[in-house]
């Protein structure tokens, strides 16, 4: 029993599943959005991009959640701007993020004092987390929460059908602005604990798995809140136990979570095709 | 004949009237010099070849592509560009719809009451009421529950069709809604429509298929980047307005209570084979 508490006893470790759960409840609930849209490339590319912001916050001696916050909502409405100019979504991705990340490693080779601040928003320093950078998280989170609340019809209908949902009155520009703002604090808050290049797992797998449960927009969102959470918790305790990179082990993690779920629903659908056979003979 | 005589009244004001209306995407134009007016419970049929401008028309009447010219009004008041029309259901063509997307029937319907109750985070209890009576009298209520990408395209239509009409609107317009479904489900949705055009629904629907769309509808409007012509089918339809409209040679045979149209002799034989009924006349008579 003893072995099970271990963990425990560590401050900085209770504060990192503590943080690794709301980052994941937060990605997931946001990660149905995203995927939905079919916009798992622009979260990609954009956390990607806030990099360079966040580079630039630190030379610049901003805040960081201030500095990179604004820099992802304007590579987001930048990326908005350009789609459709003749410029298809996912070109415009590769433009505007790859410039930015690129501004960042170009500022970190001139200064060379931040190798290991650079690591770890490559790669996620969950432990490293502060008692500041938890109620940062936490705060965004419940903001977040409330404004997906207040705001899920005109979003459910933005996101299904933009073109109707103009007709039918919902502001569809505000809400195209709203989305990115929220994607951009969703982004610069989660990024310190995944990393730049794991974030876009806790975004896309736990919704994935969702989709795969339920047909449901709203059941979906409550699906991936819970496993985002669950599996970012458990991610991390056994990285403890198996001694790996807390980041990886979140992620592999929710591969395995993904995999069963998919095997599971493909012997169960299999299994109702075959019983609903042998009624039919 | 009461269409005849609204259109040849001007003591009926227009539901909906557009004046020298232009438009086009970059330097391209689509169409230019359109001149349009829709009467209430007026059902009508914009017809014309795929390409030829009309979802861009019914995309600028809802306010979702800024014209380049031209006005629109919309009962006696000019809507700024850009602008959807207050009161006004749209169906969009099924190619636009992503049908994976994870909404049942019933939680489509009710995005069409955002206008009518947009306060609440959520649908009320009279949402539900509303959208569901609505799929009753579309008649899939029974299909309330299912998700909508496992409706058959007929089905999926009428759900369009019902959260349309779930806001209470003055105007629906629809986009190709018969373009992906076969006869049967053809004839179900005009005659649908044309129940709803009975009780007082004015409708505008796009289409590209002559004869088992178009020669089935009160009113049609001829369009090829700029009204050709307009009227009853049996006035409109001749050779000559099809061929500009279509831009080919056409054969049009005008029977007793059916209009035939073909390309050439061999699919006129095909259409005098074909017995669809002409649901929408027969229920306007």
């Amino acid at each position: 029993m003893d072995l099970l508490f271990r963990p425990f006893q560590y401050e900085f470790f209770s504060r990192a599943l503590l943080v690794a759960m709301l980052a994941g409840l937060l990605c997931g609930v946001m990660g149905v959005y995203i995927t939905t849209r079919r916009m798992s490339y622009i979260a990609h590319g954009l956390s990607h991009a806030i990099l360079g912001g966040a580079v630039l916050s630190y030379v610049l001696q901003l805040n960081f959640y201030i500095g990179a916050g604004i820099w992802g909502f304007v590579a987001a409405l930048v990326i908005q701007f350009l789609t459709g100019r003749k410029i298809y979504a996912d070109a415009a991705i590769g433009i505007v993020t790859t410039a930015s990340f690129a501004l960042g490693i170009a500022i970190i080779s001139t200064y060379r004092q931040f190798t290991k601040n650079f690591e770890a928003a490559l790669f996620g320093n969950v432990l490293g987390v502060t008692p500041n950078d938890v109620w940062v998280v936490a705060l965004v989170t419940l903001i977040l929460l409330a404004l997906v609340f207040i705001f899920y019809r005109p979003l459910l209908f933005w996101c299904f059908d933009r073109d109707v949902a103009k007709v039918h009155g919902v502001p569809v520009f505000a809400m195209d602005v709203l989305f990115a703002l929220m994607l951009a604090a969703m982004l610069v808050t989660t990024l310190q604990i995944l990393g730049v290049t794991l974030i876009i797992s806790a975004i896309v797998i736990p919704a994935s798995i969702a989709r795969i449960l339920s047909d449901r927009f709203g059941t979906m969102m409550i699906y991936a809140a819970l496993l985002g959470a669950g599996i970012s918790f458990a991610g991390i305790y056994l990285s403890y136990y198996f001694d790996v990179a807390s980041g990886a082990s979140v992620v592999l993690l929710s591969t395995v979570v993904f995999g069963i779920v998919l095997l599971w629903t493909n012997v169960k659908q299999r299994r109702k095709r075959r019983i609903a056979d042998s009624h039919l003979l | 004949m009461l269409l005849a005589l609204m259109h040849s009244s001007d003591r009926m004001e227009p539901l909906l009237e557009i004046k020298n209306l232009a438009c086009g995407y970059q330097a391209q134009s689509v169409f230019t010099h359109v001149n349009l007016k829709l009467y209430p419970k007026q059902l009508s049929g914009l017809v014309g070849p795929s390409g030829c401008g009309k979802t861009t028309l019914i995309k600028v009447i809802l306010g979702l592509v800024h014209p380049w010219a031209g006005e629109i009004w919309f009962r006696g008041q000019r809507l700024q560009p850009g602008a959807s029309p207050p009161n006004v259901g749209y169906v969009p063509q099924v190619e636009t719809v992503d049908w994976s997307f994870p909404v049942t029937a019933e939680e489509v319907v009710m995005m069409g009451r955002y206008r009518k109750h947009n306060v609440s985070p959520f649908p009320s209890k009279r949402d539900r009421q509303v959208a569901r009576g609505l799929l009753h009298r579309v008649g899939i209520e029974n299909l309330a529950r299912s998700p909508i990408g496992e409706l058959s395209g007929g089905q999926q239509q009428r759900v369009f069709i019902a959260r349309a009409l779930v806001g209470e609107p003055d105007i629906v317009l629809l986009d190709e809604p018969t373009s992906s479904s076969d006869l049967r489900v053809q004839h179900e949705l005009l005659h649908l429509l044309a129940e709803l055009n009975q009780q007082g629904l004015t409708i505008l629907l796009s289409t590209h298929d002559l004869n088992s769309v178009a020669t089935h509808l009160p009113w049609v409007i001829c369009f090829n980047h700029g009204i050709i012509a307009q009227g009853e089918p049996t006035e409109v339809f001749t050779s000559e307005t099809l061929e500009r409209t279509f831009g080919g040679e056409m054969i049009v045979i005008h029977e007793s209570d059916r209009i035939l149209i073909a390309s050439s002799l061999s699919t006129l034989r095909h259409q005098m084979q074909d017995n669809l009924p002409s649901i929408l006349r027969q229920t306007h008579h």
